[in-house]
Order: structure tokens, then sequence, then C-alpha cells
């Protein structure tokens, strides 16, 4: 346990080593305010609506982006294997880079309270969807990093890492959008329909918490994680 | 402390080590030599549970490599080949994240830190970047960074590799005072490192031992007995059936003619020393010997001998 809670400040102090956590701030919230206002007086509507809706593909960029450099510059630089000969258990590892990441996204994803705050002065939105929508955003952001850890464990080219993860990121998003489903044999449409990312965040952000939508995110995590414990593990692998 | 028994691995078709087996006591120095790709650094993944052998077990202190990784790793510090380090990192930075993945208390980390600070000379740069150290330091603070816990076993992949002639020697005397009291493998390819180091040999060519022992131990086991160069003022030829007369020689090779002076090189198998023979030799013919030099067998040929033999 200790040991994740190092792992984790040795990530997080290193995203903040470079500007690029500060450059990373700043235009996310910089597009996600201006896509928000240039639309939010026109539909003179007060709510969050506009907002999450676009969320999910400005976090198809921006996930893989914080997860990128994580395994792939360990394995370029070469100190993986300092990493990794530590008395360490390689799933504390994963789990102390994927909280990194995570809290990162979590304090970028705060620092958009204006915009809640906005909404709220100028009108009385229904606060279900506002709360709905922001733990929404912190699970889909979670299952965006887990699979751009993942994605990163699988190369030590950071350019690879991003590209691959914002592939299998868009690909599990849009599994479970109307016009994929159409062109799926009946059968299938209830599972793809179940598994994409995209329905749960719209689920959650009606305000309406199921319980199937967070056992839902967890487990992509979850299954993410695994995986990227096993590719590191891989090198073991006779 | 350190138990080896016939471990083998490849890289998909490449055998990296084949059937390696070795012990190493408490507080010896033992050196791994052996040409680059020889095997010395996979046997240290191996025993620094980086990499599991395909076959065939080490255990240090008692521990298994493979179901006590976790006890092996704490009685370990080791320096990686190329000293990777986080280059965005502080130095006092990267010591503490090594000295808290050590589990060490904040009370023993800081006296720790402070101790191998000292150990390693790192005094004049702890408040800089690691991406903004030289090579020298850069080494110092991965030769720190493996002892900041007082680990039992020290692995060392090749210590002294891209260091100035100066820092070369800080670096041994730091390995030998540390050796006193330690367990120490250290892996290089430059031999006097390894005879001024060390305790003991394992010569690795192509993932297997072609040769152990002390630096002493090695010298003599070299093959080819003794050689002797003479310098003679004389005919060549003249010189040469001389020489054959002997009988004392299984090679008589002229190597030059300058000025008149002939050399040869004569080749031995005889465990006493004939220079004198030759001397009184070349005296009786009525020449004069301008040069009869004894070449001392030294580790590098026994390394070139053993490392140069093809291995089947």
């Amino acid at each position: 346990m200790r040991n994740i809670i190092h792992i984790f400040w040795k990530e997080f102090r290193s995203f903040f080593s470079s500007p690029v956590a500060y450059i990373f701030i700043i235009s996310f919230l910089l597009v996600t305010t201006w896509l928000f206002f240039r639309t939010f007086f026109l539909m003179n509507q007060s709510s969050l609506r506009a907002f999450f809706s676009f969320l999910p593909w400005v976090f198809l960029f921006l996930a893989p982006a914080i997860t990128m450099r994580s395994w792939a510059e360990e394995k370029k630089l070469g100190t993986i294997e300092m990493l990794m000969t530590l008395p360490v258990r390689d799933y504390e590892i994963v789990l102390g880079k994927f909280l990194s990441g995570f809290v990162f996204l979590v304090v970028a994803l705060c620092l958009t309270f204006p915009l809640p705050v906005t909404v709220i002065a100028l009108g009385y939105p229904d606060p279900g969807p506002i709360w709905g929508g922001y733990l929404g955003s912190f699970l889909l952001g979670g299952a965006y990093l887990s699979v751009g850890l993942f994605a990163s464990s699988l190369t030590e080219n950071q350019i690879v890492a991003f590209i691959l993860a914002i592939v299998i990121c868009f690909v599990l998003l849009i599994v479970g959008e109307n016009f994929v489903l159409l062109n799926m044999p009946n059968t299938l449409v209830s599972v793809f329909s179940y598994l994409g990312l995209g329905a749960h965040f719209e689920s959650i952000g009606r305000g309406v918490i199921d319980s199937r939508d967070i056992v839902y995110y967890l487990s992509v995590i979850g299954f993410f994680l695994y995986l990227n414990q096993l590719s590191i593990e891989s090198r073991k692998w006779k | 402390m350190i138990e080896v028994e016939s471990i083998s691995k490849s890289y998909g078709a490449t055998r990296a080590v084949q059937d390696v087996s070795f012990r190493v006591e408490r507080g010896e120095v033992l050196g791994f030599l052996g040409p680059n790709g020889a095997g010395k650094s996979t046997t240290m993944r191996i025993l620094t549970c980086y990499l599991p052998p395909d076959s065939g077990t080490a255990s240090i202190a008692g521990f298994d490599i493979y179901t006590h990784s976790i006890e092996v790793r704490r009685k370990i510090g080791y320096l990686p080949e190329n000293n990777p380090l986080y280059l965005d990192m502080g130095v006092l930075e990267y010591l503490r994240f090594v000295a808290r993945m050590r589990s060490m208390s904040s009370a023993s980390q800081k006296t720790k830190i402070d101790q191998v600070i000292d150990i390693c000379g790192l005094e004049s740069i702890v408040a800089k970047d690691v991406g903004e150290l030289s090579k020298g330091f850069r080494q110092r603070l991965g030769l720190a960074q493996a002892l900041i816990h007082d680990p039992e076993v020290l692995v060392l992949d090749e210590p002294t590799i891209g260091l100035d002639p100066h820092q070369i020697i800080e670096i041994r005397n730091l390995i030998k005072s540390i050796g006193r009291e330690k367990t120490v493998i250290l892996s290089s390819h430059i031999l006097p490192e390894v005879s001024a180091t060390c305790d003991r040999v394992l010569i690795i060519n192509k993932g297997r031992i072609v040769g152990s022992g002390t630096p002493q131990e090695l010298a003599s086991l070299s093959h080819g007995g003794r050689t002797i160069l003479v310098s003679v003022r004389g005919p060549r030829e003249d010189i040469s059936t001389e020489f054959s007369k002997m009988d004392r020689f299984t090679e008589v090779k002229h190597l030059e003619e300058n000025g008149g002076i002939n050399r040869f090189e004569l080749r031995t198998d005889a465990q006493e020393d004939v220079s004198e023979d030759v001397f009184w030799m070349v005296s009786r013919s009525g020449w004069s010997l301008t040069e009869l030099y004894r070449k001392s067998i030294n580790l590098e040929d026994v390394f070139l001998d053993l490392t140069t033999r093809e291995v089947s």
C-alpha cells in the first residue's frame, strides 16, 4: 500500500516537472470553456448538457496524452529495470501510475468549476445532471486512462502509445452508438450497447446513478489495468 | 551467499546464458569478465529478479529468486547496465524515492542519504537535477542508489564504463572498500579493472563460463607456455638454425631484421627458465645479444585465449 503511494507521488510530480502539465490544464480549460459558451447563450438553457456531451471527445485526446509517457518513457530510459528490481509488486506500480493520472484528471476537471457556477448564477439548473455528469466524467476519464496506460506499456515510443490509446478508446466509445448498432446482427446489439463507453456516460449524466453503470466503468478500468500488469510481466514469460 | 545452479536463458533463438553455475561467499568480490554480449548482463538480470531463467535456479541469502523475489530484491543493491536514472528528478528527490521504495523509516532515510552522499562524493551536486549531471556524477548517483539500504549483496553492471581514468580509480577504491563487508558481483569487459578489484573472476563467453579462479590462478591457466623475445646481431639463417639445434623451443619465429639485428620470438613448454641458455648459446657463437625479454603471462592473454577458443 505504501509503495503505491510512493509510486503515485513520483508519477504525480513528474507531471509537474515539465511545463506539459500546465499546458495541458490550460488548453483543456480553454477548449472546454470555449466550446461550452459557444452554444450556451444561443440555447438559452441553464444546464451543462452541452458541456458533458462533448467531454468524451475532448477526453479522447487528453487522457492518452496524460498516460502516454508513463511506461513508454520508463522503457526508453531503461529505468523500468531499476523500478522493477526494487522490492515492489508489479500491481503496486500499475496502481500507483493509474492513480497519479486519475488524480491529475480529477484536478483538471475540478478546475472547470466556473462553468457550473455560471450556470447556477444565471438560472435554476437541475443539480442531478450536474453531479451525475461530473461523476460520469471521472469514471469515463478513468476508463480512458486505464486504456492509455495499457497502450503505453506495449511500446517504448510515446507517440505510438498515444495513437494506440486513442484508437482503442475511440472504438470503445462508438461501439455503443446507434449507427454502429444498426448494422449489427440483432443478437449482438445488446452486448455492444452494453460495452460502449458512451451510453453509460449518458445514463449517469442524466442524474440517475445506476449501480450497473458504475460496475461497468470499474470493470473496464480493472480489465485494462490487469492487461497492463500482464504486459509488463510479459518480459518474464518464457 | 549467492548460489546459482545451471541457469539458462534464451532470447528467441539467441542463447544468452547456457548452463551457468557458481557460488559467491559472503564478503567476496566476484568479477564477471567477458566480451560484449557474452551474457554478463543477462546473468545479473536473472539474479536481480528482472528476468527469470528458462531453467535452473538461483538463491540469494537462502531466498529463491523466483518464489521469494521480494525478499531477494530487498537484499540486493543493483546498478543496471547503462545506469538508467530518472532525468527529470532532483538528485535528492531521486535518492529519497529509492529510500522510500526500500521502505526505510524517515529518520533512517535522512541519515542514510547523508551517508551515501558522503561515500559517493555527491555533496557538490545535491541541489541539481539528475539530467544536468555529468557522466561521472551519474555513475556515482547510480552507485549511491544501490547502496542506500545497506544491502548485503551489490550487483554492479559495468560500474566504471564511460568514466575517465581518475574517476575509474575512485570508483574502484570505493568498490574495494565496500567489498570488505559486502558481497559484490561486478561485470566488466576491461581486464585491469577486474584484476584490480576482484577476489575471484569468472570468464564468460557466449553464455558459458570458460574459466574461473583468482586472477593469479587464471594467469597460470593459460596454455602455450612461455615466450621469449631475443634480438641478436648476426646472420639470420645461422641464428635460426642454432636456436632450432638447442632443441628447447616448440617454435622459432623470425620477427624482423633491423640494421643487422635479427629479432626472434621463441616459444617453449619448459617450466624452467631458458633465458640463460639462450645467452650462452649466442655468446659462444660469437654474436652479440641486444635484447632478451621474457614475456610474462597476464590475465589479458588468458582472457584472449579463453574467449577466442571456439566453444563447441
